[in-house]
């Protein structure tokens, strides 16, 4: 058989549901998996873990091909939180947490989570500002130091 | 189907290990297999988790997420992590007698 990969290095980098789930879902799969996991968040993706945005991420419904609806739709008020209810009903029935819950849920499992420097402080935002599983923010070199020996995905 | 010997019992089981008839699954076995998965004693603690996941899987015919478990009380996530290392829904699930889980997360 093959090796087994034994530690994966995740990168958060867009915001919005389809930009942070697939991450999450990688990481706490890692872990499920008994394979060592970090997850590294920046750009719009550190909304995932800012403490006020975190709970309110939604799905983009304008310039999003994947909708499959015309984009002038999307653009009707209210229409992104619609459908983002929707999503996240349809995601709670197959276990698939919101996102407060499911960083608790990567935390607990052992995963280890991390802010992008640059991102910090192009956004200015401070260690506080950020949910209390965040370990440490760092920069690009630190992360290729925590990374090694284990495989890195970007989305 | 495989035949398994595991402490004294034959079971069977799929080329993972996993039970593939629950109703062959005892104690013993349950002992046998965690043994084979690194965890020398089922502590009370890892049997209030697998007698809820049992319990569910009766119910709906898989084992309960780590998602239900924590949110039920029986067991936190850390816990889990803790009880059951390096995977616990399918080591679990395979000391449980269940089938493998199939969810994502």
């Amino acid at each position: 058989m093959e090796d087994k990969i034994k530690k994966v290095s995740i990168v958060i980098s867009k915001g919005g549901l389809d930009g942070v789930y697939p991450g999450l879902i990688m990481a706490n799969g890692a872990r499920m998996e008994g394979i060592e996991a970090n997850l590294f968040f920046t750009f719009f993706g550190l909304d995932a873990i800012t403490k006020k945005r975190m709970g309110r991420i939604k799905i983009a419904t304008v310039g999003n091909p994947g909708m499959h609806m015309p984009s002038v739709l999307g653009i009707l008020p209210g229409f992104s939180a619609f459908a983002t209810s929707m999503m996240l009903k349809t995601m709670d029935k197959i276990d698939i947490p919101p996102v407060p819950e499911f960083i608790e849920m990567v935390y607990d499992a052992g995963c280890k989570l991390y802010a992008c420097k640059a991102t910090v402080d192009m956004f200015k935002l401070r260690k506080e500002d950020f949910c209390p599983q965040v370990d440490s923010v760092i920069n690009v070199g630190k992360f290729y130091e925590i990374s090694a020996g284990g495989q890195i995905i970007f989305t | 189907m495989p035949k398994k010997l595991v402490g004294t019992a034959a079971v069977d089981v799929d080329d993972e290990g996993f039970l593939t008839d629950f109703s062959q699954w005892t104690r013993d076995v349950a002992v046998a297999i965690a043994k084979e998965e690194g965890i020398a004693d089922l502590t009370p603690a890892h049997w209030k988790v697998l007698e809820f996941m049992q319990k569910e899987f009766r119910e709906n015919g898989q084992a309960p997420s780590i998602r239900k478990l924590n949110k039920s009380g029986v067991v936190s996530t850390k816990e889990l992590y803790d009880l059951f290392p390096g995977g616990p829904a399918k080591k679990a699930a395979k000391i449980g007698g269940m089938k493998k889980p199939e969810g994502c997360v």
